[in-house]
């Protein structure tokens, strides 16, 4: 199911993996399922993920960002 | 081959109910995503004694320390403790989880059920009679049938969404956390200790667990919607503060779910137990007791419908009256304190801390702490009178 808009395809969750404490508290806001904590490989599926930034806001580690591309 | 029961995510909920559905003669497979179960670990691990002595056996090698009480602090520094003893013995736990997580899987095991790690479940289908589990292990598809499907897969919980739970958490009903195994540093190793206030830890508090002399968990939980930091950040502000002396020797990072307690955590063939039906404590954050709790009675009333045959929500029902009756109570009134508690501001806190500073009630339980607090602040906490007294 693709939810992006055309709008938001220059938007997109980056992950810092050296930052990233694989705790999971990102998979659990995460109304589309857009993302899954491989064991400890953080993955999101950039075709469910509308980028609602919600990931972004509970991250304990500040792991995650929004990347706008111009 | 076909299950009677799968229950998917080993912790605490998910091994107590494989354990307890295989010991009533069922055909229970266990899986766990992870190679090595309990590992990473994401708890501060403390316990009390009643509630895991009530499903298992206690063993020395998963307990780090014991606890005789908790000092909690107030944004200016009151003290209030409390401290009880049962016939002259510690009554919390701190347990070490890597150890506790793994043994209780092996009672799952032993009961009979099958159990498998490296394996993620990545989806449920309906049949006629059960379900289809799809799982993934080590790059290969493939999958499972069973009747019933208890999701204990913990925070990060997807099954109750497959089966048409909405469990997703909002930004104010999670907990995020950090917290560091530090050692090097100087506490009262009989207590846990708890420190409030909107500066330090918004919406939640910091706390201090003994894993042993110099040696304790140290770390902190916030609600998101009220915090202007990470809480590594926060984390980070009054370690510096507090304990800069000593040594961080192991880090670890979670959420866990304030949510209070759900409409209901079963479906058509499906129950959800511990953090998957965010079962935790919204006031603590406590979630082992409860999640023990549910995987029991979960495990139970899946032998009973397999025994009658039915696996309708309707029959399942019956798992949901059993948690609601037993801690659903407890979550439902520490919601509303924490609804009341996230409102006030420092300066009320100090107020409250004020009331009863230097206070040690005989008792380790937040009912008793804020049955003293109503009594010496009927005015402020009036709405909760009717709640905890
Ligand atoms: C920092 C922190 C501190 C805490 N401190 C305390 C405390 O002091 N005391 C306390 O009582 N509680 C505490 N808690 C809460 C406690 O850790 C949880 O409530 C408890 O672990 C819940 O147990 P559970 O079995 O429901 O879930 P978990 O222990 O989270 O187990 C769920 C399991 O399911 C697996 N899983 C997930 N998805 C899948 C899938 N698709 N397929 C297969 N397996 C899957 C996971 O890998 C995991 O092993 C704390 C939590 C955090 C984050
Ligand atoms: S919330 Fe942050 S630290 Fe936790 S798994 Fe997600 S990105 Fe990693
Ligand atoms: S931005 Fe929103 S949709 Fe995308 S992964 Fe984060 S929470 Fe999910
Ligand atoms: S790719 Fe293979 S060799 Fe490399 S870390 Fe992974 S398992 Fe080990």
């Amino acid at each position: 199911m693709r939810r992006r808009t055309k709008k938001k395809n220059d938007r997109r969750i980056v992950i810092d993996r050296y930052r990233c404490a694989y705790c999971g508290a990102c998979i659990s806001v995460c109304k589309y399922n857009a993302n899954e904590l491989v064991e400890t490989f953080l993955s999101i599926n950039e075709d469910e993920c509308n980028t609602c930034m919600t990931c972004i806001r509970v991250c304990p580690m500040k792991a995650l960002s929004l990347e706008v591309k111009k | 081959m076909n299950y009677d029961v799968i229950v998917i995510g080993a912790g605490p909920a998910g091994s107590i109910a494989a354990k307890t559905a295989a010991e009533k003669g069922l055909n229970v497979l266990l899986v766990e995503k992870r190679q090595e179960i309990g590992v990473p670990v994401r708890c501060a691990e403390g316990v009390s004694k009643e509630a895991i002595s009530r499903f298992v056996d206690v063993d020395r090698k998963w307990i780090a320390a014991e606890v005789k009480g908790a000092k909690v602090y107030s944004p200016d520094g009151t003290e209030v403790q409390m401290t009880e003893e049962m016939a002259g013995d510690e009554v919390g736990f701190v347990l070490e989880r890597k150890i506790f997580d793994r043994y209780l899987a092996k009672l799952a095991g032993r009961a009979g059920a099958d159990v498998v790690v490296k394996t993620t479940a990545t989806g449920i289908e309906r049949g006629k009679d059960g379900l289809k589990v799809n799982f993934r292990r080590m790059g290969e598809e493939f999958s499972e049938e069973a009747k019933i499907i208890i999701g204990a897969d913990g925070v990060e919980s997807r099954v109750g969404k497959w089966a048409g739970i909405d469990t997703t958490l909002k930004t104010d009903e999670l907990e995020v956390c950090v917290q560091y195994l530090m050692t090097g540093i100087e506490f009262d190793p009989e207590y846990s200790y708890f420190w409030f206030g909107n500066e330090i830890a918004p919406g939640g508090y910091v706390w201090l667990f003994p894993k042993g002399n110099s040696t304790a968990n140290v770390g902190i939980g916030i609600l998101p919607k009220m915090a202007k930091l990470s809480a590594r950040e926060y984390l980070d502000n009054f370690v510096k503060e507090n304990y800069s002396e000593g040594e961080v020797i192991e880090m670890v990072a979670g959420g866990v779910p304030v949510k209070g307690p759900v409409k209901t955590a079963v479906a058509d063939n499906v129950m959800l137990a511990g953090d998957a039906a965010r079962h935790s404590d919204p006031i603590t954050g406590g979630g082992i007791a409860n999640a023990m709790k549910a995987g029991f009675f979960a495990g139970g009333v899946a032998a009973e419908a397999i025994e009658k045959g039915d696996y309708s929500k309707k029959m399942l029902a019956k798992y949901d009256e059993l948690w609601k009756n037993d801690f659903g109570k407890s979550l439902h009134r520490n919601k509303i304190l924490q609804q009341k508690l996230i409102k006030m501001d420092d300066k009320t806190l100090n107020t409250l801390a004020h009331s009863i500073a230097g206070y040690d009630l005989q008792e380790f339980s937040v009912k008793r702490l804020v049955t003293e607090l109503i009594k010496k602040n009927p005015k402020l906490l009036w709405d909760l009178k009717k709640v905890f007294i």
